[in-house]
């Protein structure tokens, strides 16, 4: 996994996987879910509005 | 649930099942499917909506409306306050709702009206037949199933992904997204206005708002666009401004979520499918509103599909009555947004107040901003040139 969710600050909103170029993200309930098409671009940590996502360098 | 319907409809927030109710009173088979265990729950919206876009769709009801505007309240940076009203004549211009009730009301039409609905399920692919989409692949209590359909309906929000399965590009990039943090709350004087605030303090490429929710209480929220916000998160900056301007305020929920403020994306339909409200970027770069344009959208695309079933031709020349007739009214209007918009987020503190300061005299409280746009661009030619096509 290349991006790591804080999964105690995340607010499952789905942001995130709006805008990860690779599609690589997923809202599933009350989680995002990473797959390995993750390109480590960081969008998503970005534009989180809690600031949960870090990517792994 | 059977194996095979006319329309699957992806997302059960108000586009998903308006485009449900529709097809289904017309007598098509429908299957609405929500991913969460509950409609309209978690919110990811500022709930308000104006008067006259809703009753287009469903008549009020006092169950899931928390509160009742008269108008608008734009708050320059140096307090300077820009009164308007979408409707003069009733002295109530607006709604603000509470969408966990009304979403579910919205669903429940739909499913009254015929469709099948089932939450806890979540699309996990699309099926193809012969090259064509023939419905989806979809997981409910950790079962997967294979559900056939001619339609499939992308009303499946921000993350949308029943798109990008289909070959459109609906990825954001961070000028394209509001990244939006709310609280609800309490112990405060929410007043009778629903207020933005505008101006780098507050919000960065977006502002900041204050809708009340019934006596003593408010959504408080604000957005910064994704381009703008560097290291800066908005639940910090909401933090900070209940610290400085409410801190009697006590916060009773969080909420979060990014808006789309794209304006239109260049395709929303493919052959065996449509995407509707946020899905299709419908939501308004300005204000971020997406109710009513979802709604509206979700009614022409029921409307397409009805048709698409008459003819049984479910490929693009049909669908794309659709694509057309939403871009010839919804599109247009936000085509103009998004200039506004694109101009709003390049301007400075100092120029949001002379734009303030040049209604001074003008009674815009029985205005909406359409009619109040012209005037700031009489009155500000230079500053507002780039606006030049809307008004000339």
């Amino acid at each position: 996994m290349s991006v790591n969710v804080n999964r105690y600050k995340c607010g499952y909103c789905g942001a995130c996987v709006g805008v990860c170029p690779a599609g690589a993200l997923e809202l599933v309930e009350t989680w995002i879910e990473v797959e390995d098409t993750c390109t480590r671009c960081g969008v998503c940590a970005k534009i989180c509005p809690v600031g949960a996502l870090a990517v792994i360098k | 649930m059977k194996s095979r319907y006319d329309v699957i409809v992806v997302g059960a927030g108000p586009g998903g099942s308006i485009t449900a109710k529709t097809c289904a009173e017309a007598g098509l088979e429908v299957l609405l499917i929500e991913k969460r265990q509950e409609i309209g729950d978690p919110v990811r919206c500022a709930e308000g909506l104006g008067k006259e876009g809703l009753i287009r769709h469903i008549q009020p009801d006092k169950r899931w409306i928390a509160a009742e505007v008269k108008g608008s309240k734009i708050l320059a940076p140096d307090g300077t306050e820009i009164k308007m009203s979408e409707e003069a004549s009733s002295g109530k211009a607006g709604y603000n709702l509470d969408r966990k009730v009304f979403d579910r009301a919205l669903a429940q039409k739909a499913a009254m009206a015929g469709s099948e609905v089932m939450v806890k399920t979540r699309a996990t692919g699309l099926l193809r037949k012969n090259g064509h989409i023939s419905g989806i692949n979809a997981m409910y209590m950790g079962e997967n199933h294979e559900i056939n359909a001619d339609i499939v309906i992308g009303a499946d929000g921000v993350e949308s992904k029943i798109g990008r399965w289909g070959g459109i590009d609906t990825c954001l990039k961070p000028a394209d997204i509001n990244t939006c943090t709310q609280f609800l709350v309490s112990n405060i004087d929410a007043g009778e206005y629903n207020k933005f605030f505008m101006g780098e303090k507050y919000a960065p490429g977006g502002y900041l708002w204050l809708f009340p929710k019934g006596e003593h209480m408010a959504n408080v929220g604000l957005g910064i666009i994704g381009s703008k916000c560097g290291n800066v998160r908005p639940i910090s900056l909401l933090h900070k401004f209940m610290d400085s301007y409410m801190p009697q305020g006590k916060i009773i929920e969080i909420v979060v979520g990014g808006v789309p403020v794209c304006g239109p994306i260049e395709r929303t339909v493919a052959d065996n499918l449509i995407l509707v409200g946020d899905a299709a970027r419908q939501s308004d770069p300005l204000t971020g509103g997406g109710i009513i344009n979802a709604m509206d959208a979700g009614k022409i695309a029921g409307e397409v599909c009805i048709r698409a079933k008459e003819e049984e031709d479910y490929s693009v020349k049909t669908l794309r009555e659709y694509e057309d007739r939403w871009r010839a009214t919804i599109g247009k209007e936000l085509s103009k947004s998004l200039m506004v918009k694109n101009l709003l987020i390049k301007i400075t503190d100092e120029q949001l107040n002379q734009l303030a300061h040049s209604l001074s005299g003008i009674d815009t409280s029985k205005m909406a901003l359409p009619k109040v746009l012209p005037i700031l661009f009489k009155k500000n030619p230079k500053l507002l040139w780039e606006l030049r096509s809307l008004f000339m």
